[in-house]
Order: structure tokens, then sequence, then C-alpha cells
């Protein structure tokens, strides 16, 4: 298939109907992957701390420095989490937090240090912000600040950060953190110096479909450049307990400063304009097949289970996907927003199952470790 | 191919038989069969996919029939049972009024202070501010009698003259017809003179008699179920159809059920919808999940016991399909519901492309599906129904019980 110009994305993206924009994507994803494989990675989300500066507006996961609920996990913790990860069959660790005033580089490079030296574990971590804000801190160019996390032990670098990259967007829901260039940036230096990233997207919130288009197309130049994403992961924005989205969900909700303003959860109130204003499914599997169609470069596409919950998740395997990405020992980001999906492997080997897939366990270069018969 | 000896029958409109429903069943492909299923949908219903504003209530979870797919269900006794009085109806539904009045209004404030221009609600300046219908289904009580049935409907009915009293799946209604007994017949014409107006079309599960003895041996029989489905019709009494997959069934078992369906509706013609509804395994005999359940332990004394395999939720795929095969091989059913209770409210938005033209209703205090984690929310307001429904670029339609239009 000849590859999709931005314009014939664009009218292909408001114009076809989703079973036919589906039945593209499925062709694409049949070519790339016709052994019917799906994969999935065993890892923990680790988040070392809740403080943030940039409080982005789609975000409830961050805390102030001085609020009660602000926290730095500790070593102990952290091993901990590892360790029960290790014994779970988990083969990487996600590290990810806030923009903390406090950390400095030296406390992730012994972070790092700390970690492989004890544990034989992949270590996937920081997003592009985190590594701009030590690399800003240190006063240390951003190539420079990646050679030290990675001598230090970090492996790979996940695509969080990049929400929408398009700075119109950016300056709506995210106005102190990086805009495109340096979130691109930071991908493009990890590529050259062989570190392996995924990309990802969170749509939904207040973007045009021109946008999208912007975003994939950004990922698509600089794959070509430096074909080092593994996989793109669109996700949606998820409003419970965001300055974006509204605070009336009560449920899951860490926050206290968030005032909950119906006590009854299932009121009305507390979930209308979640679904008014967000992605529904059907806007979910049109973005996720556009994303199949128009990344011909980039070899594997996720599903988000962890935002659209199992069964969407299944059927985004016919949408574009063939990876169930994590299973997520460990999720606190999305649960802050209200939104939790309990899973564990056997489920989401049984979901592949019944969606006429063979499950596989992978690695963060889609190495698969362990095959079906799990 | 296969699919396109069925595309030319659906096309041409030709019935399909059971060896062409199971072939769907068996094929990989959703994306004719989705498209298929659209085309029919349009030639019943237009562009249009219904929704109505209902109220659901459970009188009791007491019930003599203990089905093991079911995790609403208690014995007389036992904790949690339950049994509300008449009276506790209807402020239930007063209350459920009264709630109704405030979200919108509320409702109204919020859209406009965002700015977004949610024309159906705003351009209606007078919202309706009660539910159309009311629906009611519960379990079989050991003490209740006829009697306190028809006082039931009696009272809503004094009340609430305008709403549609939508009650009793035929496993009740052959229940009361036990407890009184009086003649099928009678029975739904006391009912129905006492103010019942339609029938849901619970208790169907799977017809096939090996399976429905192991899913639910005390429930009636699927010979009864279209018994009392008939009878209803014949007093002039419009009911629903379901069909519970996901469970122990094959597809065989999907599709016989669907014909035995089909048949009575070409001898009366009262069904208005098919409802496909998904399994739900959370807390109930036949899905072991939550630990420390009468399952899990049951099967720590017991391996042999109950099922071999623990059943689990159905894939999404199987759901879209399910509502597709049912929308092309029930070709004398005006309407197909995509339940979103039972689909979660993402897989019921998507079934509105694969056949389906009805999400049911906003719902307030739905309590059986959601004794089996049932993944959705328990309450969708109008506008949310309306907004999914137009992401699949489908007209929005409130409906009444009868499927006309609700003027406002």
């Amino acid at each position: 298939m000849k590859r999709l110009t931005k314009k014939q994305a664009l009218t292909l993206f408001k114009s076809a109907d989703l079973l036919g924009l589906g039945m593209m994507a499925d062709n694409v994803r049949k070519k790339l992957h016709p052994e019917r494989i799906v994969s999935f990675i065993i890892d923990r989300n680790i988040n070392y701390t809740n403080v943030c500066i940039n409080k982005c507006k789609f975000c409830a996961f961050y805390r102030n420095e001085d609020d009660p609920e602000a926290y730095i996990l500790s070593k102990r913790n952290l091993f901990n989490k590892i360790k029960e990860t290790i014994s779970l069959g988990g083969t990487q660790i996600l590290i990810q937090g806030g923009l903390h005033p406090k950390l400095d580089i030296d406390y992730y490079v012994d972070l790092l240090k700390s970690i492989k030296e004890r544990f034989p574990i992949h270590i996937h971590g920081f997003s592009p912000p985190e590594v701009c804000y030590m690399a800003d801190k240190a006063n240390l160019p951003i190539k420079k600040t990646l050679q030290i996390l990675n001598e230090a032990g970090l492996d790979s670098i996940p695509g969080g950060g990049a929400e929408i990259l398009s700075d119109r967007i950016r300056e709506q829901i995210s106005p102190k953190k990086i805009g495109k260039d340096r979130w691109l940036e930071v991908m493009k230096q990890a590529h050259r110096i062989g570190m392996k990233t995924t990309a990802t997207m969170m749509f939904g919130s207040v973007e045009e479909p021109e946008d999208i288009i912007e975003h994939l197309d950004a990922i698509r130049r600089l794959q070509d450049k430096t074909n080092g994403f593994t996989a793109f992961i669109p996700w949606s924005f998820q409003p419970g307990n965001t300055e974006l989205g509204g605070r009336g969900k009560g449920q899951g909700a860490r926050g206290k400063e968030f005032k909950i303003q119906n006590s009854k959860p299932n009121s009305s109130l507390a979930t209308r304009h979640l679904s008014l204003s967000t992605a529904t499914a059907v806007d979910y599997l049109r973005v996720l097949a556009l994303s199949r169609i128009y990344l011909d470069n980039v070899p594997n596409i996720q599903a988000s289970w962890v935002t659209q919950g199992i069964k969407m998740a299944q059927i985004a395997l016919r949408f574009g996907a063939n990876d169930f990405g994590s299973t997520m020992i460990e999720e606190n980001v999305v649960a802050a927003a209200g939104v939790k999906y309990k899973v564990s492997v056997r489920d989401i080997i049984s979901a592949v199952r019944s969606s006429g897939f063979h499950p596989a366990q992978r690695d963060m270069y889609y190495k698969i470790i362990k095959n079906s018969n799990l | 191919m296969l699919l396109n000896k069925i595309e030319n029958k659906v096309i041409t409109g030709h019935r399909l038989t059971t060896d062409d429903a199971l072939s769907l069943f068996q094929n990989d492909d959703i994306f004719t069969i989705g498209r298929l299923a659209n085309i029919v949908a349009g030639r019943k219903n237009g562009n249009k996919a219904y929704f109505i504003q209902n109220h659901h209530i459970n009188p009791t979870n007491i019930c003599i029939n203990r089905c093991k797919f079911c995790a609403f269900s208690r014995s007389k006794g036992e904790k949690g049972a339950y049994e509300l009085s008449i009276g506790e109806i209807i402020d239930k539904l007063k209350e459920g009024q009264e709630s109704r009045v405030k979200s919108q209004e509320l409702s109204k404030k919020q859209l406009k202070s965002k700015k977004k221009n949610f024309k159906l609600l705003t351009h209606n300046s007078k919202l309706l501010t009660l539910f159309s219908e009311v629906h009611i289904v519960g379990g079989l009580h050991p003490d209740w009698d006829f009697g306190f049935y028809l006082e039931m409907l009696r009272a809503i009915k004094t009340n609430f003259p305008t709403i549609h009293t939508k009650a009793f799946t035929a496993v009740e209604i052959d229940y009361f017809s036990n407890i009184s007994g009086l003649p099928l017949t009678e029975t739904l014409q006391e009912l129905n003179n006492a103010g019942l107006d339609s029938m849901p079309g619970g208790g169907a599960e799977i017809f096939d008699t090996r399976v429905r003895n192991r899913i639910c041996p005390e429930k009636i029989s699927g010979r009864r179920w279209l018994q009392v489905m008939e009878a209803a019709h014949r007093v002039g009494i419009s009911t629903n159809a379901t069909m519970l997959y996901g469970h122990l069934e094959s597809y065989k078992n999907r599709v016989e059920h669907m014909l035995k369906l089909r048949d009575l509706q070409d001898r009366t013609g009262g069904f208005q919808a098919f409802i496909p509804l998904a399994f739900h395994p959370l807390n109930t005999k036949l899905g072991v999940r939550s630990q420390g359940s009468e399952v899990s332990k049951r099967n720590k004394t017991n391996p042999q016991s109950l099922t071999p395999n623990p059943c689990l939720y159905t894939s999404g795929i199987d759901d879209l399909k399910t509502i597709a095969i049912s929308r092309l091989f029930l070709d004398n059913f005006q309407h197909i519901k995509a339940y979103w209770i039972m689909l979660g409210e993402k897989i019921a938005q998507l079934a509105l492309m694969f056949g389906a033209d009805d999400l049911d209703g906003t719902i307030i205090e739905e309590k059986i599906t959601h004794s089996a984690g049932a993944l959705s929310g328990s309450a969708l307001t109008r506008a949310q129904l309306i907004n999914l429904i137009e992401k699949t670029g489908k007209i929005p339609v409130e409906r009444d019980s009868f499927y006309n239009r609700v003027k406002r």
C-alpha cells in the first residue's frame, strides 16, 4: 500500500466510515503481523514521585510539593516493588514520575545504579518532559543527559508526555510542559545513542482532526530518520478529577484537594460531562485505525486496555492493534482519574485467546520470550 | 466465498438459514458481517437509533430459583435479601422523577457555561421531566401472592397514569399462574387489566435443554417460556425476547435459540425487540472469579462439580458479532437492542454500527447485572445517550415503549 499523505489522512479520518477504516487497518496489521500473535509485557508502573511543577490540566495524579499526599518513593519501597514484579514473571519496570523541584540528575543516576546493582531487570523510564527537566537543572545538553542516564542503567524511554504534538493544543492543555520540538528532540537523541523508545498520543481533549494528523506525521517523519520507535500507543483523555474534565467524579479519587461536588457516585451530575466531552468508543477506534494506517514505519500499535477496558482492547485488535501493552501490576496515573480496570496476566491471556489470537509475552524490543501455552 | 452467498441473500432480502447463521458465527470477517447487519438495520429503521428514559425497579431479590448465572438472587433470610413494599416502590419512582428534574436543570446551566453547542439540549427549552417507562422485574418471592402484584400495578397506574409499565418476565408470569391457580391467559389478562402494558424479554436464557439444565435447572423450560410469550401476544401484550450467551452454550445453541424466536414471531408478531445479553461471570456459580465466593469454595471441595471451564467475560468481538448475526437472522424482528447496561456503553455504542438500533434507557437503579460485575456505570443521562448515538452518525430518537418518537 502506498504511503498516505497528510491530506489523504485527513480526508480519510473525517469521512471514512468506521468499518471501512477498521478493515483497512486490519489489513495493514495482517500484513505486518501475519502470525496472529498478540504480544504483551509483564511489567509494573512505578511512580517515584507525584510532585510535579507542570500541573497539566488533564492530569489527576500530580500534587504540589507541600500537599499532604505528596510523596517520593523510598528505595526500600522501590526495591520491594521490583522484587514483587520479578516474582510475578515481570521483566521490566516503567519508572515515571513528576517534575520534582528537589530532585536532580544525581538522584536519578543513583536510583538507576542501585536498581541495576540488585536486579536483572529492564528499566524503561523517564518520559521526555522528565529528561528535559533533568537536563535543564543540570545545565547539560539533552544528548549528554541521556548518555549519563543510559550509562547508569536506563535501557529505554517511554513515549509519554507527547499528548498532542501540536503547540497550539499544548498551550491549552499543558502550557508548562515542553513543546513539540523538544519532545521530538529527546526522542531523536535517544534513538541516536541507540536507545529505543515508544510514542504515545493522548487525544479526546480539545484537539481537532488536523492536530491528530500533525502528531502522527511528526512521529512518522522522525521514525523515517531514526527508526527508534518500537510502538505507538494512542489513548484517550480520562477526565475524572482533572482541571480540564471537571472535578465531579468522586470514585477512585486520590486527591482531597478536589472538591467532590456531588456525593452520590452514580448521580447524573457526577458522570455528565465526562462522556460528553471525551472520546467515545467510536472515536477511539477511528484514531487507532488511522494510526495503524498512517504510521507505516512503526512496527507495533498498542491497544490501551487501561483506558478502554478489556472488551474494547479486544475489538482494538481488529482495528489495527497487535499488542496488548503492559499487564500493569501497578498503575496509578489513570487510576487517579477514576478509571480502574483490574486485570491479571491470566485475564490478558484469555482475553487475547478469545479474540482469536495467540498471546505471547514479550520484552521491550518486542522479542517473544514466552509463547502461547502459558 | 461463503460470505458472498449470504451477502446475496441479505441484499435480495432472503431469509437466512440456520446454517447461514452458524457459518457467520464461524466467520472472521467482522467488517463484512457488520456492514450487512447495518444494511438490514437501515432498511428496518432508517438511520435512527432509539433510546428511552426509563426507571428500573427490582421489587425483591428473594427468589426460589437459584440460577447459576445469577449474582442477584438471595434466599429468604439470607444476608442481603430485600423486599420492597408497594409504598417504597412508589417512593422510588417519585424520587426518580425529582432527581431527573434537578439534574436536567443543572445540566442546562453546565452546558451553557461550557459554551459547547449541544443543540439538542439547548434548543429544547422545555425538557421532559418524567421518564416514560418503568421496568419491573424481580425474584420469585415465596410468600407474595398474586394479589400483591396486581395491587403493585394498580398503585403505579394510579400514581403515574402516563407512565408505561413494562413488567415481569415469562418466568414470573408462569409463577403467578402457579400461585394464583389461574390459567396463563387469565393470569395475563388480570395483570393487563391491573396496569401491565408490556413485558420484557428476560428469562429466555438459552432454550437448549441440556445447557439450560446446567445453568438454571429450576427455571421454566424454554418451551414453557415460549408458551408464556405466545399467550401474552395473543392477549395483546407485546414483549421482548432475550438470549443469554457466553456461558456454556455453543454457537449452534445460539442459532437454534434464535430460530425458535423467529418461528414464534412468524405466528404472533408480538415481539418488539431482540436483546442479546452477554453473560457476566462475577459472583455467579458459573464464573469462578471472585475469591471466597460459593463457587471457589465448592470447586475446592469438589473440583468436578459444575463447570469444567470457568466462564469468563465474552469477548468484545463476540458481542458485536452476536448483535450483527441476530440482526441478519431475525428478519421479522423490528428492533435489535444493544442493552448498554449489559454490554457497557462502549460496546453498546459500537453495536449501533453492527445492526442494533436501540440502546435502551437512561435507567436508574439497575441491580441485577451490576451484582455480576457489569462493566458499565449504572445510569446514563439523556445527553450522554444522545452524544453516544450521534458519534456513530445515527440520528438519536427518544422513544416511548412502542417506539413512537417522544415529542419535546
